[in-house]
């Protein structure tokens, strides 16, 4: 049995008088294609900001583990110096810049200045941005947004991603391209995607966790999960089929 | 025994003073996120307002407690209307272009009045107590704080007028399901923050010589106070009062009043960096 | 074209060069007291307008460092009666307050509204406190503060190792220029460069940023400690032109008249705040000389007015309009191009 890259022993946050993630014990296997769905408010994002940093823990709140350090209370910059890479659920990008310079920012950290500039070209070709790359990102569509910042992400080759919403605002046959994409990604990274859309997450197989009110409700291979008539509940009007 | 009794209203009279003084921004800030640079010359101007009425012969009473809010009150409606309409949601901008009115204010207001010193003498004489020579205006000023805060608790709580501002407060959606036009709404809300620092500024008019640049004394303690105290309106700019009042007064008595106003400016810092909200932001959240 | 990068990082040398022999051609056709106080004024200006146009740091109260730096040389200078240590001070202790300042407000997740707050409150604890400091009982060394009276008569600048030698008048003049222009070059490099790019990144998304795994916090103290630096350059400069040091130099008035220069003259170019200084700071010279229009009207009405008009101030209104207008040249251009094109007989049909 091998050694969980991501871990998080009993995971817990409060929002005032709400307990938005509820005493969450999950773990992720290397090279895991991982789906953290649920329906709004199940507390799929505030689990997702928790391993990414973006909400301040101390040792109340539980521990976090990435591939055996104890990241618990580290701010976003030092996890992802472990070589993490993050899309978060409103595109995070900037706006005033170029797509072009936007990744050459990203690659620049990790190749150094002048590999900055090659590989920050081979991103923008991989995910066929070519003809916008000089273009200003806060002039593009929402559904470029999404790409660019996977174009963020990519640059910096992390051996762990962790996606929130990666399909929103994008539709039909992107939706085809982007799960094409992160099947390739999972290929030499683990992979997180946190989405409540079940259509997509059918899509891109592998395993699911379910969250409902802060806890993990179920937890197994896709189409298992997904059938389940538990979970169907959870979704009450829910795009399931 | 009549140390303490003196210690202990010089703290009140310090609270009342940075409550009276901040209300307006307090009003202004918590309710539409807006930073008015310009509070200090509003106050400034209550003071002027009262004065010259003074002078002219009006009751003094009758300047500060009407005249000056009236006055200052419409001064302030017409700049929203002119420039503060055109910047919300651009709080930078705003703090840039209010700061630009109040240096045109204390422009104007040497220009009509020029720029020596103006006052009128306090109308309560002073009293003993004990060993001390009290002035008895101070005790006016804790009662109109006190008051004011009283006042705007229970307009913002009972009233129907409350309810909306509230709820302006929380977005523009609710006062417009409440069926006002929340323009409208933050146009009257600017006023009455104009207003109430006309009113501070003319009851702290007979306290000293006025001049253009007095609004610079009230702005940064005014500032620090509504920061420190955080979005509720009345809850944080009491207790911030309450703090910065005690410690100011405190050091000022164990030492120089320079260094107590130096030490409230030095609190602030360190509040700011432990409570970045504010102390309503951490504190008795739900609060008006 | 949208190079947000390259145009930060580009260095127009002929402009610059040009620029440069005008200002040292200046002496031949005019007196230099005036211009020396506009170049001091304008690297107070550059050091604001490169930490708030390009890494989206708004300082409420950058005279805080002027201040620190006017104060710094005037009380070295007294305490050892020769300049150099004194000039190296004027840059390292505002260099260090704006370091463990900037560190406490950057490390510490503060918004920007809160972060003005804090500064504001620094410069003014500073004006509080030196204009409290009359009498003899405050001193440092040889120099007494002075209350609000402030420090006259120190040494002024000498030429490095020779104190009898005195740099005053023209000699003064090259000096501050030559700290004007060099200072632009620093500033210039620092953009051209990775850390100054990842400034831009900061003023634009500073939460991405640090998802990209930058330290920004540690960034921004960077550059709010290097034009701390350059401001407390500029207020040492200020000490030896002025002949004095009052508590005026903390004041907010202070900080707002930069704030105003910067923002009027173009907030995103190095070369709007200096200009801005310029003009507005030879203004307020002009004004102060008569007294029917007070400054403060003025300054006032001005920057209300930029604020409502012309938010991003005059020298990017200039750019922008200048490449509006050579858009609609290209585009007429091109639909003459095709209206020519449409009026020569097409051989082959009938």
């Amino acid at each position: 049995m091998s050694e969980p890259v991501v871990e998080t022993r009993d995971l817990s946050m409060r929002f005032g008088g709400v307990l938005a993630v509820n005493n969450v014990n999950f773990s992720l296997l290397d090279k895991e294609l991982r789906c953290l769905i649920g329906p709004n408010g199940a507390g799929k994002s505030t689990l997702f900001k928790c391993l990414t940093g973006q909400l301040a823990l101390d040792h109340s709140n539980g521990r976090v583990y990435i591939r055996g350090h104890d990241v618990t209370g580290w701010r976003p910059y030092e996890i992802v110096r472990l070589g993490v890479g993050i899309k978060t659920q409103v595109p995070s990008v900037m706006n005033g810049l170029s797509v072009w310079e936007n990744v050459w920012l990203s690659a620049r950290r990790i190749h150094g200045r002048d590999g900055a500039r090659g590989e920050a070209d081979r991103v923008i070709g991989e995910l066929g941005l070519g003809q916008i790359a000089r273009q200003q990102v806060g002039e593009l569509a929402h559904g470029q947004r999404q790409i660019v910042e996977l174009g963020l992400v990519l640059a910096q080759r992390p051996w762990l991603v962790l996606l929130d919403e990666p399909a929103a605002g994008i539709t039909g046959a992107e939706t085809e391209r982007l799960v094409e994409l992160i099947r390739q990604i999972n290929q030499n990274a683990t992979v997180v995607v946190v989405d409540h859309d079940m259509h997509f997450v059918k899509m891109l197989g592998g395993k699911v966790t379910v969250m409902h009110q802060g806890q993990v409700l179920m937890e197994g291979a896709s189409e298992r999960v997904l059938s389940d008539s538990r979970v169907r509940e959870v979704y009450i009007g829910g795009r399931a089929k | 025994m009549d140390f303490a009794a003196v210690v202990t209203l010089e703290i009140l009279y310090m609270i009342a003073f940075l409550a009276l003084t901040s209300a307006g921004l307090a009003i202004v800030f918590g309710m539409m996120r807006v930073i008015n640079l310009a509070h200090g010359e509003f106050v400034m101007l209550g003071g002027y307002t009262t004065i010259a009425c003074a002078k002219a012969g009006i009751n003094i009473y009758f300047a500060m407690l009407v005249l000056a809010p009236l006055v200052v009150g419409i001064f302030g409606l017409v700049v929203e209307r002119l420039v503060v309409r055109h910047l919300y949601g651009r709080m930078i901008d705003t703090m840039l272009a209010t700061w630009g009115l109040s240096l045109l204010m204390v422009g104007l207001v040497s220009l009509i009045f020029g720029n020596t010193a103006v006052s009128v003498p306090a109308p309560i004489p002073g009293y003993q107590l004990g060993n001390f020579q009290m002035g008895g205006y101070n005790l006016f000023i804790i009662a109109v704080a006190t008051l004011m805060v009283i006042g705007l608790w229970l307009l913002l709580r009972t009233t129907r007028i409350g309810l909306v501002a509230r709820g302006a407060m929380q977005s523009a959606e609710v006062a417009s399901s409440l069926g006002y036009n929340p323009n409208i709404v933050y146009m009257w809300t600017f006023t009455a923050g104009a207003a109430l620092s006309g009113l501070a500024g003319g009851v702290l008019a007979p306290l000293t010589g006025l001049l253009p640049s007095s609004g610079g004394a009230y702005i940064a303690k005014a500032f620090i106070t509504v920061i420190t105290g955080g979005a509720a309106v009345i809850a944080g700019t009491l207790s911030s009062s309450v703090i910065f009042g005690t410690i100011n007064q405190l050091v000022s008595f164990a030492s120089t009043p320079v260094l107590g106003e130096i030490a409230m400016l030095a609190l602030a810092i360190v509040l700011l960096r432990l409570m970045p909200q504010g102390i309503t932001g951490r504190f008795f959240r739900n609060s008006t | 074209m949208n190079d947000a990068f390259a145009a930060a990082g580009r260095m127009r040398w002929g402009w610059f060069i040009a620029f440069a022999i005008a200002l040292v051609l200046l002496p031949a056709v005019s007196e230099t007291h005036t211009p020396t106080l506009l170049a001091i004024w304008a690297l107070f200006a550059l050091s604001l307008g490169l930490m708030w146009g390009y890494a989206g740091i708004l300082s409420f109260g950058h005279a805080a460092y002027f201040g620190l730096g006017a104060y710094t040389y005037a009380i070295t200078a007294m305490n050892t009666g020769e300049s150099t240590a004194p000039l190296l001070l004027a840059l390292f202790v505002p260099a260090c307050v704006a370091a463990v300042i900037g560190a406490m407000m950057f490390y510490g997740r503060i918004s920007d509204v809160y972060m003005g707050v804090i500064t504001l409150v620094v410069t003014l604890i500073l004006f509080k406190f030196m204009n409290a400091t009359a009498g003899d009982a405050y001193r440092i060394g040889d120099a007494r503060l002075g209350g609000f009276n402030g420090i006259p008569a120190f040494p002024i600048l000498n030429v490095p190792g020779d104190p009898s030698t005195q740099i005053f008048g023209t000699p003064f003049y090259y000096v501050s220029v030559f700290c004007l222009l060099g200072c632009y070059l620093v500033s210039r490099w620092i953009l051209a460069g990775a850390f100054g790019r990842v400034l831009l990144g900061i003023r634009e998304n500073q939460a991405r940023v640090e998802l990209l795994g930058y330290n920004a916090p540690a960034h921004k103290t960077a550059i709010f400690t290097v034009t701390a630096a350059m401001a407390g350059l500029a207020g040492c400069l200020f000490a030896n032109w002025a002949e004095i040091v009052t508590p005026s130099v903390f004041s907010l008035g202070q900080s707002a008249e930069v704030i105003v220069w910067v923002i009027a003259g173009g907030l995103g170019t190095l070369v709007g705040p200096m200009l801005g200084a310029a003009v507005l700071g030879m203004l307020k010279l002009l004004l102060g000389q008569q007294t029917l229009i007070d400054n403060s009207l003025v300054l006032g009405a001005i920057l209300i007015l930029v604020v409502l008009l012309v938010p991003r101030g005059v020298v990017p209104a200039f750019l922008a309009w200048r490449a509006r207008r050579e858009r609609g040249a290209a585009s007429r251009r091109s639909a003459q191009g095709t209206r020519r094109r449409r009026q020569r007989p097409v051989s082959g049909t009938t």
